[in-house]
């Protein structure tokens, strides 16, 4: 890569967001802010080469993409007069100081993670509004058409007009929910890459795992204070800094026990620690993230798996199980006491699960290990076939099948 | 911004049926804070008929335009400046009512 195309992609990366929602506010319309972000982009790779980087790239871009949807916009006037839109032309506002763009970007991030948009859409948006991913790359990631992407988006961006979905933080009141509503998207986006579903498609995706991660960092920059930012992302840090040895060269999956752990990332875990102490040292309750990051940093705080603290892992779960009451945390807490308690017990908690879990592979590649441990064979191998029938990731069907074929 | 707010009934499983006075205090404060625009409950679908007069001659017919389980049990018109203010206020409104609450904006 040449120091030109470092210098766009970096532009790329740092201001993309910044672009688009600064236009936002200007125009109040995010299709003239996406179009007019991404013509400035194409603008920036045709002349940059030729140019030179301008001093300050963001204002560079900034000034292009005004520029254009001003056109834009002038264009659209021309043929329709009573354009509503034509305000915009007469803006005399001078161009925002540069604390205040800050805060825009956090309103575009609260108007794409919106609660009355759809799940999907509210994924779908986000990344390309401010994560500034390109529909084929959303369309990739999700391995859906690109159609069905654009669809998406211009349905979400429709709603947003149409129904007046603020340009805004929401009030104190709301803010709790509505903080955590943007984190589920982000969860959302980080365990589609990494725990990637589809025949054809990589275990891990890293495009996303990497998008989540950015897209979470820059919460955190905007959102200093809130635990459950800092949780989810020293959550997202501690998985990421196991992707590499959490698929064998074979393709497989390779569970915790037995991962090989000098492959492990050792700044993901350091910043991620980092992170659980900042949050320790604040002597506020812990949400959910929070814990279920505090288990990855028991895990990650250990080079062998022996050495492993689970009565600390089992009463982290405890505590997760009193915010959250849901089978799958009791499943995972199974997991945690079969090494406390042994596999028997974990057997009974799990077989409790059996009417709400009944449709869930974690649950019967569980319940087939602990079978397997208990040396109860055809059960085992009934669990793993009905496991490696509803699991969609390639490298836990790897893992699964052999595990199975070696009940002999 | 005004609102089509529609109060959704189901026949298999109707709200109940004493929540007349709670709304009646929930209009006075939608008028009081300056939202309400217009409200109405609505007979039963039963009541209703459709008008075609597309053709050459009008065919009106018995019942409503299409037979559902769910269905329209009243409407209110909101003027709210964006939908984080007229989802905070149906929110109340479905609990009010005891009945799902959908918010459609006006063009």
């Amino acid at each position: 890569m040449t120091a030109i195309d470092e210098a766009i992609t970096r532009a790329h990366h740092e201001e993309w967001a910044r672009v688009v929602a600064s236009l936002t506010k200007r125009f109040g319309d995010l299709d003239i802010a996406e179009d007019a972000a991404a013509e400035a982009f194409a603008i920036a790779v045709e002349r940059w080469p030729a140019d030179g980087v301008p001093p300050n790239p963001g204002a560079w871009l900034t000034t292009t993409a005004n520029r254009k949807a001003i056109d834009r916009i002038r264009r659209e006037n021309k043929r329709d007069d009573k354009h509503q839109e034509a305000h915009a032309l007469y803006d005399d506002n001078p161009a925002e100081p540069l604390g205040a763009v800050d805060d825009d970007r956090l309103r575009l991030i609260f108007t794409c993670c919106h609660p009355a948009l759809a799940m999907e859409s509210r994924m779908a948006l986000t990344l390309r509004m401010v994560g500034g991913l390109t529909v084929p790359e959303i369309a990739r990631a999700f391995l859906v058409q690109e159609t069905a992407i654009g669809q998406r988006i211009t349905r979400a961006k429709a709603k947003i007009k149409a129904a007046r979905i603020p340009y805004r933080v929401p009030s104190a009141d709301d803010l709790p929910t509505r903080v955590s509503g943007v984190l589920a998207v982000l969860y959302l986006v980080f365990n589609e890459g990494y725990l990637a579903s589809g025949a054809d498609t990589d275990p891990v995706r890293a495009e996303l795992t990497a998008e989540a991660i950015r897209l979470t960092r820059l919460i955190r920059v905007l959102l200093p204070a809130d635990g459950e930012v800092a949780g989810l992302l020293a959550l997202m840090l501690l998985i990421e800094a196991r992707r590499d040895a959490r698929v064998s060269g074979g393709g497989e999956l390779v569970t915790l026990d037995e991962q090989d752990r000098t492959g492990w990332d050792t700044t993901l875990i350091a910043e991620g620690h980092e992170l659980m102490r900042e949050r320790l040292a604040s002597g506020l309750a812990p949400g959910r993230y929070q814990i279920l990051a505090a288990i990855n940093a028991v895990h990650t705080s250990v080079q062998d798996a022996r050495d492993t603290d689970w009565s600390q892992v089992v009463a982290l779960y405890d505590q997760l199980v009193r915010l959250d009451a849901s089978p799958i945390v009791a499943l995972n807490r199974a997991v945690a006491v079969a090494e406390l308690d042994g596999p028997n017990v974990a057997l009974a908690a799990v077989d409790d699960l059996d009417a709400s879990l009944a449709g869930y592979h974690p649950y019967h590649a569980t319940r087939a290990d602990l079978l397997r441990r208990l040396g109860r064979a055809a059960e085992a191998r009934a669990a793993y076939d009905r496991s490696i029938e509803l699991a969609g990731n390639t490298a836990e069907i790897a893992y699964l099948t052999r595990r199975r074929d070696e009940l002999g | 911004m005004q609102y089509l707010v529609s109060v959704i009934d189901d026949k298999d499983n109707p709200g109940s049926t004493d929540r007349q006075p709670a709304i009646s205090v929930f209009n006075e404060r939608l008028i009081a804070e300056g939202y309400w625009v217009f409200a109405g409950g609505l007979a039963d679908t039963d009541a209703a008929t459709v008008i075609d007069n597309r053709g050459e001659q009008a065919v009106f017919s018995d019942g409503p335009f299409v037979e559902t389980k769910e269905y329209l049990a009243g409407v209110w018109v909101w003027e709210a400046p964006d939908l984080d203010v007229a989802l905070a206020l149906a929110t109340e409104a479905s609990k009010v009512c005891d009945r799902k609450i959908e918010v459609r904006p006006f063009l």
